[in-house]
């Protein structure tokens, strides 16, 4: 099982039925997964802050929702994330693109990259950094920590993570 | 007639409908007007109960009416490609542009002067846009209801505020007691 697949399956197997995504180049596989699994609801959002309303919207419908998105988007969703996920207790798992880590081409996705964890951090966002093909293992575990703590929790996937896939 | 006004004479149609509802002034109004576990109240972030609204309806089966601004939906305006391209005829959009950031002190929008937010439905792949006067509101608001198609209706009314409490309720309740509603109506 490739790690996209790996990834798919522990969505779906957490029921996680509604998904939304803006893409990212190392994101491309796991989004084409996505969109062809038919248990998931596959919705791509113009911003990701759109998105995370749409999950939010459709846990109170009763899907477990998620969004796929790149490390950028924590600069675009810090208020969302405070008073909507955070401020009404809803679950979110993140699964976002760790742009800017070794083994990055543009020097400007650095820029987010050297702020990306503080940012999660100072928001006390569960954060997880997939660095190794076999970090993947632990996103089950995480997947139910999120739906658990009604939390956003986001899982960074790093360059070295996607190598190779 | 102002929105406060254009919700007053809303409440009739859409007391049993589930509700959810912008940021700031819309919310307190409905919230002082008729508060109901069929309503959420978006408390904070701007922009999204059209996206909030989407999810919702997609989600599951009974009507789902957003009541979005002017303003917000300038400040999302990703939201209505996104709508148009994700048909649920289970949602109403219900735009109320007074043209105007009323929760802020009426500064215009652009809505007020030369954007037509229908026309930007329309050129982003809506099906059934509704432009209406404040006074033909509640019937269009009605027939969206009594129809199953999808449906945006821009609601054309005055600038202008009352004053209203804020909402003392803590967000989790709000969330929680909506989401106990929605799984009602769906069981």
């Amino acid at each position: 099982m490739s790690i996209n697949q790996k990834i798919v399956a522990d969505l779906i197997n957490n029921k996680i039925e509604f998904v939304t995504t803006v893409p990212c180049k190392q994101l491309a596989g796991v989004i084409d997964e996505i969109d062809a699994a038919k248990e998931i609801y596959h919705i791509p959002s113009n911003k990701e802050d759109e998105g995370m309303g749409l999950c939010a919207g459709a846990y109170m419908g009763g899907k477990r929702s998620a969004i796929i998105m790149q490390n950028t988007a924590i600069g675009v969703t810090i208020n969302t994330l405070v008073t909507l996920i955070q401020y009404y207790n809803i679950p979110l798992p993140m699964l976002i693109s760790y742009r800017g880590e070794l083994g990055e081409p543009v020097a400007c996705q650095v820029e987010m990259a050297v702020h990306t964890k503080a940012l999660l951090a100072q928001l006390n966002i569960p954060t997880y950094h997939f660095h190794h093909p076999d970090d993947v293992g632990e996103l089950d575990s995480i997947l139910k920590y999120s739906f658990m703590g009604k939390k956003p929790v986001a899982v960074l996937t790093d360059a070295s993570f996607w190598q190779g896939v | 007639m102002i929105r406060s006004e254009v919700l007053k004479n809303l409440i009739p149609i859409i007391s049993d409908q589930l509700v959810v509802s912008n940021i700031g002034l819309p919310s307190q109004e409905l919230h002082m007007l008729d508060d109901q576990p069929s309503n959420f109240y978006m408390l904070g972030t701007m922009g999204l109960a059209s996206s909030i609204g989407l999810g919702l309806a997609l989600a599951q089966s009974a009507k789902v009416i957003a009541i979005d601004g002017d303003g917000s939906v300038l400040t999302n305006f990703g939201t209505l490609p996104t709508i148009a391209n994700n048909i649920a005829d289970n949602f109403i959009l219900l735009i109320i542009d007074n043209g105007s950031y009323g929760s802020t002190g009426d500064q215009p929008t652009y809505a007020g002067r030369k954007t037509s937010l229908a026309k930007v439905a329309e050129a982003c792949g809506c099906e059934n846009v509704i432009e209406c006067s404040a006074e033909a509101t509640p019937a269009t608001v009605k027939a969206a209801i009594e129809g199953n198609q999808m449906t945006i209706i821009v609601s054309k009314c005055e600038s202008g505020n009352i004053k209203v409490p804020v909402i003392d309720m803590d967000a989790p309740v709000i969330r929680d007691r909506f989401m106990r509603e929605v799984a009602r109506r769906n069981a």
